[in-house]
């Protein structure tokens, strides 16, 4: 990183405006290298870390930024999956994991209104004493910020049937790369006054315009859950069931897969008791009136079973229904276990195509000699490859990078995505021509050029620079 | 090169993903990554590899409580406490310490702690202290305030009254066969400024039907001394220990102190580069019990009524390090006419922290005071410790709400002799 003088006179100016308070301005070396990462690859010192608490501190720093070039990191509580918020060009990171300070809800519009700092979990939480729920599940919620979440629109195992963040936007309050304040949607569920500048924003990951404020949609909270646990000889039969099970007209509320090999890690970790000589286990949720679940659970146990499932458990108490899902959680501390590094991908695959996509990533698994473990929300076909490596062994790093790749060409080659929830960032920018062709970048990176003429927004992430490759080890 | 003493290869363990964040009291306070375990194991991984300098290092690791809470949140097993614990012995070797820091140290740990004859000398002060128009005329003059740190004037008012202790006897008879028979283990501030619960421990134990041994030659767990990375002396005081307490066979070495069963519990890891010692540690760790895992498995007869609504503040170095969790509430659910009420927060360190509210107050108190609505709005008429470090941070905090003579802190020993004894 170079020091760039442009960024010391943005803090200059910055401080004779006497906006934001010294505290919240960080400019030390242990402070700024604290802000250098996320939770994927890539180790990036910022030149400055600055924690707004307010829209028109951000915009002023965004005007400074413009007149400057300098370039603006927006970052959450680091929580990202792809690089979103790593500055990889030094300048700025905006901190917005201290503005917390507004999370309302509105019972009667079935809205929330939230700052961008605030943890998503939060939401959901603040909306539960009302008997409504805030449905995106993204499995840091408990961490993430919601500015986090909208920038990358994040989802979750709720995704199949709530679907996922966007679903949930109505309005935002955005500074643009000139530092205007402007306000996107509205409060209605209905609304087409012109473009819907909303939807582009969310998920843009920070690269059109940074998020100061959002209303979110709530829906009813069901009232009652229940979880089951299927397991599978067969893993085609498995997909099999899942096709069955939503034809029936039952969407359930989760539906996640786990593979030999993740099942094999967590009984090798922390015995559970699950038998490891299955191919696949589905956890299954339903949701909805007490009645009707009861009803849904029996269908559901009939499809499985019908369609070659070894054993159906149905969780009697929320007890029980808990300890089934822990199977699922202890699966990330299970398979780093063997080894340190771990490379979460969240390729997404038509529904259909999820067997398929089970056969190549075997095949990707063998002839890289690499150790892969695939997991994920089965119902949406957002499977999680994860390999396991150690990033200080370049040699496997390499064979490592080789596999992504293959991953990600055979998720394209199936219909699907390089990306159904973790966003591209840094890591998947190399790949964006082949899943959108060199027209359809070309139109995504016209709408970049036109809101932020500068590039001072997030840059480095989304496009690839030219001849740019996946490169996992240090950068 | 990457410095060796450093635990480098175990920062690797940690995926950066997060989720320590808010489980992090100094995260919530400092709002600042720098101050949180993620933050801190990339910088303990940055100065290894030489990227940041052992300065650029210290005060994100001074400002560490150790309370360990980032352990029970991380998913993948990450060893905060073995990162931490090297950054603080590599720290104390070379960056420069402040006088006062020193000057706290030198008081507490060579002078003070370990040494049973400087330690009753020094109980002896501390008795003769509070007794006599002394404490009046310190206060009164202003002397205090000008020889000691802000941290300790503040507490020296909330310092309960020390009892001249009474030497704790074994019991007179063998155990009969079939008795469950422990070693007591004392814990040196315990013994000077709590004497009365190891006493009331002692107590219980044997009503309880446990036969109890006052092991002779026993010495300070090492606890604050590691806390400041003086790991040497913290390894002599293990061995003291581990030879003290290995003459004899017991079920269990029981402790009444959340901070000092922790680091008892850890003996075998601080020694695990001593062959000779390894086994000897690792059979001495294995053996140490809180005394409320004791309690709650015996037969107890509860008589009394003990009225109070209480809160529990649980020890976090006995939560996240002995692990003992479930034993505690066991305790107090049996005490009859005990109101408990669960608090928001509870598994926040209150700040206590060894002696890092000597050291680092302000830091401490502002945790404290993070911490003391959620206490406040249970509205509690007694909160339940089980650690003297908590009890007086706890006290401290109910000074500072202006609640001293609403709410009692008490040890969990104490609410069970109250119905018990």
């Amino acid at each position: 990183m170079n020091e760039n003088s442009n960024t010391t006179e943005l803090v200059q100016r910055l401080r004779a405006k006497q906006l934001i308070n010294e505290s919240r301005i960080l400019t030390s070396l242990s402070d700024r290298a604290s802000y250098a990462y996320d939770a994927s690859f890539g180790h990036h010192i910022p030149e400055v870390v600055i924690q707004p608490t307010a829209t028109n501190e951000v915009s002023e720093i965004i005007t400074l930024a413009n007149e400057l070039h300098v370039p603006i990191y927006p970052r959450g509580q680091g929580t990202s999956l792809s690089g979103g918020p790593i500055p990889v060009y030094g300048g700025v990171v905006l901190d917005f994991s201290q503005w917390d300070d507004r999370l309302e809800i509105y019972p009667d519009d079935m809205i929330a209104v939230v700052s961008p700092g605030v943890i998503t979990s939060h939401i959901d939480e603040a909306a539960k004493a009302y008997s409504m729920m805030y449905p995106p599940d993204p499995s840091s919620m408990n961490v993430s910020t919601i500015g986090g979440n909208l920038a990358e629109n994040a989802g979750g195992p709720r995704g199949l049937k709530y679907g996922v963040t966007k679903d949930y936007v109505l309005g935002l309050e955005i500074v643009t790369a000139n530092g205007d304040i402007i306000r996107t949607g509205g409060q209605t569920v209905k609304n087409v006054t012109g473009y819907d500048l909303t939807k582009l924003i969310v998920g843009s990951e920070g690269t059109l315009a940074v998020i100061t404020e959002a209303t979110l949609k709530l829906v009813p909270r069901p009232k009652a859950h229940k979880t089951m646990l299927v397991l599978f000889d067969d893993l085609i039969d498995s997909g099999k069931a899942i096709s069955a099970i939503l034809r029936e007209g039952i969407t359930p509320s989760k539906l996640e897969i786990m593979d030999q090999a993740s099942i094999k890690a967590v009984e090798a970790y922390q015995p559970t008791g699950l038998p490891i000589d299955v191919e696949a286990l589905l956890l299954i949720e339903i949701d909805g009136h007490p009645l009707a679940i009861e009803e849904e659970a029996e269908e559901v146990q009939e499809c499985c079973l019908k369609n070659g499932a070894r054993e159906v458990q149905i969780a009697k108490s929320a007890e029980e229904a808990s300890k089934f899902w822990q199977a699922r959680k202890l699966v990330s501390p299970a398979i780093v276990q063997v080894k340190p590094t771990k490379i979460s991908e969240d390729a997404t695959v038509p529904r259909s195509k999820i067997p398929e996509m089970f056969r190549i990533l075997k095949e990707i698994k063998d002839a890289n000699n690499i150790d892969l473990v695939v997991f994920g929300h089965a119902g949406d076909g957002n499977l999680h490859p994860n390999i396991i490596a150690d990033v200080r062994d370049e040699e496997e790093m390499k064979r490592v990078e080789k596999a992504v790749g293959e991953i990600f060409e055979a998720a394209i080659a199936l219909g699907g995505t390089l990306s159904g929830e973790h966003g591209i960032g840094t890591m998947k920018a190399p790949f964006m021509e082949m899943e959108l062709g060199t027209k359809g970048l070309a139109l995504m990176k016209t709408v970049k050029e036109s809101f932020d003429p500068n590039n001072i927004l997030n840059p480095g992430k989304i496009f690839p620079e030219k001849g740019q490759k996946l490169v996992l080890r240090d950068g | 090169m990457v410095d060796k003493r450093l635990a480098y290869k175990e920062t690797f363990d940690c995926v950066q993903c997060g989720y320590c964040l808010p489980a992090c009291p100094t995260y919530q306070t400092m709002n600042k990554e720098t101050h949180s375990p993620r933050g801190r194991i990339n910088l303990v991984k940055m100065a290894a590899e030489g990227k940041i300098s052992y300065d650029d290092l210290k005060e994100p690791i001074d400002m560490c409580l150790g309370c360990r809470a980032c352990e029970t949140a991380c998913p993948t097993n990450v060893q905060y406490g073995s990162i931490l614990e090297s950054a603080k012995e590599v720290l104390r070797d070379e960056t420069k310490r402040s006088k006062r820091e020193q000057f706290i140290e030198h008081a507490l740990f060579e002078k003070l702690l370990p040494h049973s004859s400087m330690l009753s000398i020094a109980k002896f002060g501390l008795f003769s202290y509070q007794r006599l128009p002394l404490q009046f005329v310190a206060r009164k003059t202003g002397v205090l305030k000008a020889v000691l740190p802000k941290g300790m004037v503040a507490f020296e008012s909330i310092l309960p009254k020390a009892e001249r202790s009474k030497e704790k006897k074994s019991n007179d008879e063998d155990a009969p066969p079939g008795t469950v028979k422990v070693a007591y283990f004392l814990g040196c501030l315990m013994d000077t400024m709590f004497s009365t619960i190891n006493d009331q421990a002692i107590q219980l134990l044997r009503k309880a039907g446990v036969h109890v041994t006052v092991v002779k030659d026993q010495s300070c767990c090492g606890a604050l001394q590691s806390h400041g990375g003086d790991f040497k002396t913290a390894r002599q005081l293990a061995k003291k220990n581990i030879e003290a307490f290995e003459n004899g066979s017991f079920d269990y070495i029981v402790s009444s102190i959340g901070g000092c069963g922790a680091m008892l519990v850890e003996y075998d890891h601080l020694l695990k580069d001593e062959p000779a010692w390894k086994e000897r540690a690792e059979r001495f760790a294995k053996k140490h019990a809180d005394i409320s895992i004791v309690l709650a498995q015996s037969e107890l007869t509860y008589n009394h009524h003990v009225n109070h609504t209480a809160v529990y503040q649980p020890s976090c170095h006995m939560t996240h390090v002995q692990k003992n969790v479930d034993a505690p509430f066991e305790l107090i659910a049996k005490v009859p006419g005990l109101n408990y009420v669960p608090m928001d927060k509870q598994d926040l360190c209150c700040g206590s922290a060894g002696i890092y509210n000597i050291v680092n107050y302000e830091a401490s108190m502002d945790i404290l005071d993070y911490k003391m609505p959620a206490v406040v709005s249970a509205k509690p008429d007694l909160i339940i410790t089980t650690n003297p470090g908590c009890h007086l941070q706890m006290k401290m905090g109910v000074e500072r709400e202006g609640l001293s003579h609403q709410i009692q802190v008490k040890h969990l020993v104490e609410v069970i002799a109250e119905s018990c004894l």
